[in-house]
């Protein structure tokens, strides 16, 4: 039987799998909101505010449960209005299928009406992407793009397809999914040769990255680290791998990360590197990144090896891969001298003072995730809170902290949230954000109480873009250009102007207070509490500086 | 140690993917001297040639950076001692009655072959190795050259 464009594209996103799509509607796509309107019981749509939104909420979606997201968007500036988003999720290798229209095969080229040629301003910010102008493809493109998106290190993949493509009748015949491409194989002497530097280290220490998530390696990463003695530290991308509650995790490396994990990475002689790209928020300063020690890698993506930091040995291939086949080799050992060291840089960790008068950072995000506990779905937008949520969210388990990690996208939290509490609609999901990035999207919270979506927001708000705050009092003389932000917002009616509940907060118990109400409440709630405008990340190390540039106060 | 590199790039023949592979470079700061493209025996394919001046490590990241492309189906290095690399160089030089004959014989030397002669000047074209041509543009430095244009290297494998 023959069907029109637009009913194959959601046909074919049916036998994918897909039951939730983030879009909005617009000219170049009316055909596909025209078919979606006969498959409303069997696919979710959510329609955010802003483009943007609806990508980061498809993120949120698929970092939350590890399916892929899909949205969609008109063309031109519906079109443009995704790219940030799909850029955040291309830096964080995320999987997503991005689907706008287009104008019609003869328009162009021409500069029509609401033409952009998407196809080509996304090539740099997706891992592929297809522009499709016949019918006949459409089945098999949207296939590929699936695969393409799972495959390997995943990432978001774009479809760009022409108004008359929708509109036109072809067969559906429904195929199979397309297989995922290979994983990299790789030859048992590349893993006796890991086995062997592992054996033969006294100081090694694992550095765990994203690449760990996505291949599912949080077990077999565990039992290396407890078989071997070997103490582990995570990035910002590997919050909830490795938790507060294993025993040989340091907790988060680099600029912001613990003293007593960038202290293991400087003093180790082996830097075991899994699924991790050696960023500049971690290898600071590449010429004394782990000054004494052998590196050695192990990634997915071949285009890692010694693209930041020279290593002395790597192999490409799947983490969880790679970890399986090395177990059997590893030696029991116990690395006593090696854990005691640990221990003592342990005590050299950074302290935060708490104040009833006015909460700190660490107590509120301390308080909210033991209230929500290891289920709790913690977002987070960019700046201090950001950070501070890394260092006091406490995950136990993987996907339970969103974060835009890479690109460091203000903006990213409330479209994420919104995806995660629609992926997780049994778990509790809390927004962290500052007073800049909540009002970056803040349109989003009409989505939340438009389609019901209960989250919780709660605002740091400083009065100020506090982490370039933090750069101009540290190290550009206190010289606060543009940072500050003095309007006198009301939150509260905020948050009811936009049919939600606010709360606005400065001591323990006000707090308390307010967020043991908010979490009675049906839909999404804000939460604003003011903190001091003066209040510092710490500990931190300036870019490109060592573990001798520390900052404690 | 940078040193010249051929990089033989077999890719599908699909719209854009000329742009995908220039536009990896661009962003990826990979400084290009050379490329061409040509049709390959199937249809389905063409080949890109390129040659660049790289260390080790920077040759790694473009070879891997570039394997990735979904329209890339395979990427290697060429070698003198493996491969047969060519190109050609159009080259106009202006002449005088006295130097005409002084570079006809220079260019016969390099087997270059005269393609157009007027009063003034000569366009020599010469196919070979390109530090053949290098070498060739360096001896004839002297003369009062025009301009030239180069094909960039294009090669086949033995
Ligand atoms: C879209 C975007 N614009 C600018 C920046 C640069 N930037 C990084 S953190 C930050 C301040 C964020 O302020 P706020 O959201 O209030 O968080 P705070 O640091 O105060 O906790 C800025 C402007 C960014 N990361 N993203
Ligand atoms: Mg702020």
């Amino acid at each position: 039987m023959k069907y029109t464009g637009a009913e194959i594209l959601i046909k074919t996103l049916l036998d994918e799998g897909v039951d939730t799509i983030f879009g909005y509607p617009g000219g170049a796509v009316i055909d596909i909101y025209n078919a979606l309107y006969d498959y409303q019981d069997q696919i979710k749509h959510i329609r955010p505010s802003h483009e943007q939104g609806g990508v980061h909420a498809a993120d949120g979606y698929a970092r939350s449960t590890g399916k892929t997201g899909v949205c969609i968007a008109t063309s031109g500036p519906g079109a443009t209005n995704m790219i940030t988003g799909i850029a955040t999720a291309y830096m964080d290798s995320i999987p997503l299928v991005c689907i706008t229209g287009n104008v019609a095969s003869h328009l162009i080229g021409k500069d029509a009406f609401q033409e952009i040629d998407i196809y080509g301003v996304t090539m740099s910010v997706t891992k592929h992407n297809f522009m499709v102008s016949d019918v006949a493809k459409l089945q098999d493109t949207v296939r590929k793009a699936f695969s393409i998106a799972n495959s390997g290190r995943k990432s978001p993949v774009l479809i760009d397809v022409q108004k008359d493509v929708m509109q036109s009748m072809y067969e559906y015949e429904p195929k199979p999914s397309l297989p995922l491409a290979q994983l990299p194989q790789f030859e048992q002497s590349e893993i006796e040769k890991l086995a062997e530097y592992i054996n033969n280290a006294n100081k090694p220490i694992i550095y765990a990255g994203g690449g760990v998530n996505s291949s599912n390696a949080g077990k077999e990463l565990r039992e290396l680290m407890n078989k071997a003695s070997i103490p582990a530290v995570n990035t910002i991308m590997t919050i909830g791998v490795l938790g507060e509650l294993d025993q040989l995790n340091l907790g988060m490396v680099g600029m912001h990360g613990k003293n007593s994990s960038n202290f293991a990475i400087e003093n180790s002689d082996l830097v075991i590197a899994l699924g991790t790209r050696f960023s500049d928020r971690v290898a600071l300063n590449t010429k004394h990144f782990a000054p004494d020690a052998k590196i050695i890698q192990v990634d997915i993506d071949a285009s890692e090896m010694n693209k930041n930091v020279i290593v002395d040995y790597a192999v490409v291939g799947d983490v969880k891969e790679v970890l399986t086949a090395l177990l059997p080799l590893i030696e029991t050992k116990n690395r006593q001298a090696w854990l005691d060291n640990i221990a003592e840089f342990k005590k050299e960790d950074y302290q935060a003072p708490c104040c009833e008068e006015q909460i700190k950072p660490h107590q509120l995000i301390s308080y909210v995730v033991n209230e929500l506990g290891e289920d709790l779905i913690v977002v987070t937008d960019v700046g201090q809170h950001q950070m501070w949520s890394a260092q006091y969210c406490a995950r136990t388990k993987p996907r339970t902290f969103l974060t835009s990690g890479g690109l460091g996208t203000m903006g990213f939290g409330f479209g994420a949230a919104i995806g995660a509490k629609v992926g997780n609609p049994d778990k509790p999901v809390v927004l962290f954000t500052g007073d800049g990035s909540f009002t970056m999207n803040m349109n989003e919270l009409k989505t939340a109480v438009d389609s019901k979506i209960k989250t919780t927001t709660i605002i740091l708000n400083n009065h100020t873009l506090g982490m370039v705050r933090q750069w101009q009092n540290l190290l550009y003389n206190k010289r606060f250009s543009q940072t500050d932000i003095n309007h006198s917002f009301d939150y509260v009616k905020l948050a009811e102007a936009f049919g939600a509940k606010g709360y606005s907060c400065k001591t323990v118990n006000e707090f308390k207070a307010a967020f043991i109400d908010s979490q009675k409440q049906d839909g999404p709630v804000i939460i604003e509490v003011l903190i001091d405008q003066d209040e510092l990340v710490l500990p931190m190390i300036p870019a490109g500086g060592t573990v001798e540039d520390i900052i404690m106060e | 140690m940078k040193k010249m590199r051929v990089l033989s790039i077999l890719v599908k023949n699909n719209a854009g993917t000329l742009t995908r592979v220039a536009g990896l470079f661009a962003r990826r700061g990979y400084n290009i001297d050379t490329l061409t493209v040509s049709a390959t025996k199937d249809h389905r394919f063409s080949k890109i040639t390129l040659t660049a001046e790289l260390d080790d490590i920077m040759l790694g990241q473009l070879m891997s950076q570039t394997a990735k492309l979904q329209e890339v189906v395979s990427i290697e290095e060429l070698f003198d001692h493996n491969s047969v690399l060519r190109e050609i160089l159009l080259i106009k030089v202006a002449v005088t009655h006295e130097c005409r004959s002084k570079l006809i014989e220079i260019a016969n030397i390099y087997k270059g072959v005269v393609v157009d002669l007027s009063r003034e000047s000569m366009i020599i074209e010469l196919t070979g190795k390109p530090q053949k041509i290098d070498a060739f543009i360096n001896v004839i430095d002297n003369f009062n050259i025009v301009n030239f244009c180069r094909t960039g290297v294009t090669a086949v494998q033995r």
